[in-house]
């Protein structure tokens, strides 16, 4: 990376002079100046509902400004349409990552621009063409492979590869590492800092700090709507970056004095469809805040939604204050105080055109009905404790669910959950794509849970989400615990042997 | 409800149009008439709505109208039972189609375009069967038991008593009631209710409502039991109303005309959206378009299908219309669109 910024062109490759949208009485933008050159990684940082997702789909020609124009190579231009960005060399590699999972590697990285002869499908020039771009981001798989058999990282590297093979000059990268492990992380890092230096500008969006540090020349901090500032990479600091994001403090996670009660979850010899030879042993107490930590693939997830009943164990037994749970029933489960946060909340959470309002009730509608018909005064004093005490931004819960930010749809499936007082509470990446500030809420909100006699398990892979919420750890590979540690003893290092352990051969 | 109204205003644009264009469309014969049949396929609407609003699609509609049309007649007339249990076994087939086709899509996991689909020929075919393809029907008596379609509910000043007897003036004919209690009924049960929470909401998102402990398969189950249950109903009243039933062609195509008028009516197919006022509006609509047809005289009745698929695209693709033009006002930041803006 060093002397990168001798190949930084003076002109810039994208630049927005005034940049505003409004999305009804919003103002999502106002009057935001931005600029990318050749050879340049800028990184652009704030909370969620900042501005960073709306700067991002004008740039990329997914909205177009309401006020202020987009120049590209210096000339003004009105991008008409996403493809039209790609016609000028702008590419957006989106966090839900947009591929097609039916078809494989080939088809996805020529995809919009398949090579015709005669009209006719040109296989052998499209493999060529994918060979190539997959050689370019150093991902060797055959490009005959399908997608739906590649993990999260290599689907990402697919993506880049488009991008790249489509010519593109300007990589606008959202979230890029949201769902990656570390090692897959550092690849896709030196995989961008390779790219910058054969002159691709980089416009990178993250929440990861640490990331935005490494390889970013320069910072942008959006806060609500506008530029709070911008930092060189020589002057960027961790502290600076977050005083400039937040605008109010962040309340530390505090552990206090945790007492534990009895048993309110144990899991014996508990086997999962994904994991079926490994054998899962646990038990968490009231009040107490276990955090799983695995890689990707390591069965974080299905362990969870295993333990909710959303799949089926293969064998073993959850039992919640001893009783066992019927296999196989979120529905049996929630009735006995069992509650899940879901990893993909878009899916598997909300229901996005819904107000919040009802989003909230959802898991207590029969508790705020009499005789099956649902009290609207009582389901509206639920919403308005919720928001209330999610501190829900804004506080509006007759908005759609689906116009909140990441942060703030987090809190919504929360609260769902909150109001049915859980005596266990699952989550599955509390804060995956969710801001330092309302994951600093987040995570004060799971220690008042605990605090008040729930037994918490969640899975995270950022290390350091673990090792700040949890008091115990444990770790998985391939389904199996490698590894338990008491949060204040474990440090990343720990962790990170324990989950890469191999298996005493 | 905006929908409702939106279609309101098209139905009576129609009304007004055949009114000015043919003679007879507002005399209280027609009137009547009209009311009639919206009424009779209104209840089918409601059915096929309740499928819809639950994520599902139910095309077996006609063929279950047909086979309880059948039934109906040939217990009472063939095989002698007594009203009421003939009218209690066409409920239950009702129910048990829907029950069949509720476990097949919630626990078979089959698509409930597949099992309907094959409902519509099956339940045809065993129709056909058992009556050998004869017209059923109720040989003049059963007068008693056909009021509940084919009766008058006289309305003070509206309906002269004297004039009763030649049907000339206008009555609330009998079906109406039916569809009244009906739509009443499930528009309390959709809008206040716990069941219809969940079954707005295993049809807006089935993952998400899982999730959230709802019982999706049992709330599944309850739309196709109740789709079908009022399908039975609704082709009981039409066998009472009209006096016979030829297994061939009785109520084919009525899951278009409910399916239609549940859509225009402001049900999404992609589940989870709806409101019953709109789908009974909906029903209206179809009638008095058909009606239109058949009373206007520069147009051919042969055409009744091109005309009513043509208004049909025409109020989706204007609803639609209407709809993006909202959602750009109010678009949101938050909400991913790039799958659908390239």
């Amino acid at each position: 990376m060093a002397g990168a910024s001798e190949h930084v062109s003076p002109r810039a490759v994208i630049e927005g002079r005034g940049l505003s949208k409004r999305f009804g009485g919003v103002l999502a933008l106002d009057r935001v100046d931005a600029s990318i050159r050749a050879g340049e990684v800028l990184a652009v940082v704030g909370e969620n509902g900042a501005g960073k997702s709306t700067l991002m789909k004008i740039l990329a020609g997914v909205q177009g400004p309401d006020e202020g124009t987009l120049l590209v190579d210096g000339e003004a231009v009105r991008l008409r349409s996403v493809r039209d960005a790609q016609r000028r060399g702008i590419a957006l590699v989106h966090q839900e990552l947009n591929l097609a999972e039916n078809l494989d590697v080939a088809a996805n990285i020529v995809l919009g621009r398949e090579p015709r002869r005669l009209g006719v499908l040109d296989r052998r020039k499209a493999t060529r063409l994918a060979e190539e771009a997959l050689a370019k981001v150093g991902l060797r798989v055959p490009s005959h492979t399908p997608v739906a058999t590649l993990g999260v990282g290599a689907r990402q590297l697919v993506e880049i590869a488009k991008a790249l093979s489509a010519n593109a000059r300007v990589l606008i990268l959202d979230e890029p590492t949201a769902s990656l492990s570390k090692a897959e992380t550092d690849r896709l890092l030196a995989l961008l800092a390779e790219l910058k230096r054969r002159g691709t500008a980089i416009v990178l969006i993250s929440h990861r700090l640490d990331e935005v540090l490494r390889i970013a020349d320069r910072i942008v901090v959006l806060r609500d709507g506008t530029i709070r500032g911008e930092l060189d990479r020589d002057n960027a600091t961790r502290e600076a970056i977050v005083s400039l994001m937040v605008g109010r403090s962040v309340p530390a996670v505090s552990r206090g004095n945790v007492s534990l009660g009895a048993a309110r979850l144990s899991l014996r010899g508990v086997r999962t469809e994904a994991h079926p030879h490994a054998s899962v042993d646990l038990e968490v107490r009231a009040g107490e805040v276990v955090g799983i930590a695995g890689l990707v693939g390591s069965g974080r997830t299905e362990l969870l939604e295993t333990l909710f009943g959303v799949r089926r164990a293969v064998a073993g037994e959850v039992a919640i204050e001893g009783r066992p749970l019927p296999k196989g029933s979120p529905r049996a489960a929630a009735r006995r105080g069992v509650a899940l946060v879901p990893e993909d909340r878009a899916h598997h959470g909300l229901f996005l055109p819904d107000p919040v309002r009802r989003n909230f009730s959802m898991a207590t509608l029969s508790r705020l009905a009499r005789f099956g018909v649902v009290s609207t005064s009582r389901e509206r004093s639920l919403a308005d404790r919720l928001a209330r005490e999610l501190q829900l931004r804004p506080p509006d819960h007759a908005r759609a669910a689906g116009t909140l930010s990441g942060g703030n749809q987090q809190k919504v499936v929360l609260g769902r959950w909150i109001a049915t007082a859980p005596k266990v509470l699952l989550l599955d990446e509390p804060t995956r794509g969710v801001d330092v500030g309302a994951r600093a809420e987040i995570h004060a909100i799971v220690r008042r849970l605990a605090a008040d006699g729930a037994a918490v398990l969640f899975a995270s892979s950022e290390l350091d989400e673990v090792l700040s919420l949890a008091d115990r750890i444990v770790c998985l590979r391939e389904g199996e615990v490698t590894g338990e540690l008491v949060a204040t003893e474990a440090s990343e290092e720990s962790l990170m042997r324990l989950m890469t352990a191999e298996r005493a051969a | 409800m905006k929908k409702a109204i939106g279609i309101l205003i098209l139905m009576l644009a129609i009304a007004a149009f055949t009114a000015l264009a043919a003679e007879g469309f507002l005399s209280a014969y027609n009137l009547e008439n009209l009311c009639r049949r919206t009424a009779l396929f209104g209840i089918l609407a409601v059915g096929a709505g309740i499928v819809i609003m639950a994520g599902g699609i139910d095309l077996s509609t006609g063929s279950v109208v047909c086979l309880a049309g059948c039934l109906l007649p040939w217990l009472l007339v063939s095989q002698e039972w007594s009203a009421p249990a003939a009218v209690g076994m066409v409920i239950a087939c009702g129910i048990a189609i829907g029950l069949f086709h509720g476990v097949l899509v919630s626990w078979g996991r089959l698509q409930p375009f597949l099992v309907t689909l094959c409902g519509l020929l099956f339940y045809r075919g065993v129709a056909r069967g058992f009556t050998e393809d004869q017209t059923q029907g109720f040989r003049g008596g059963f007068e008693e038991l056909r009021t509940l379609a084919t009766g008058r509910i006289p309305v003070p000043g509206l309906t002269d008593l004297e004039a009763f007897e030649g049907a000339s003036a206008f009555a609330i004919p009998a079906p109406v009631v039916s569809l009244l209690a009906i739509a009443l009924l499930a528009a309390f049960l959709l809008r206040f209710t716990v069941w219809g929470r969940w079954l707005l909401a295993t049809g807006r998102n089935p993952q998400a409502a899982a999730y959230s402990g709802i019982p999706v398969k049992w709330v599944t189950l309850s739309a196709f039991v109740l789709g079908a249950t009022l399908s039975a109903y609704g082709g009981m009243l039409f066998v009472l109303d009209i006096g016979s039933a030829q297994p061939a062609d009785f109520g084919n195509f009525y899951e278009l005309y409910a399916i239609a008028a549940a859509v225009l009516g402001g049900c999404s197919l992609r589940g989870g959206e709806g409101s019953v006022v709109g789908i009974v509006v909906g029903a209206a609509l179809m009638q008095v378009l058909r009606n239109a047809i058949t009373l206007v005289e520069w147009i051919p009745d042969n055409l009744e299908y091109a005309v009513i698929g043509a208004v049909i695209l025409v109020g989706v693709l204007a609803d639609e219309l209407v709809r993006r033009f909202a959602g750009r006002r109010r678009a949101t930041s938050a909400t991913p669109t790039i799958a659908n803006s390239s």
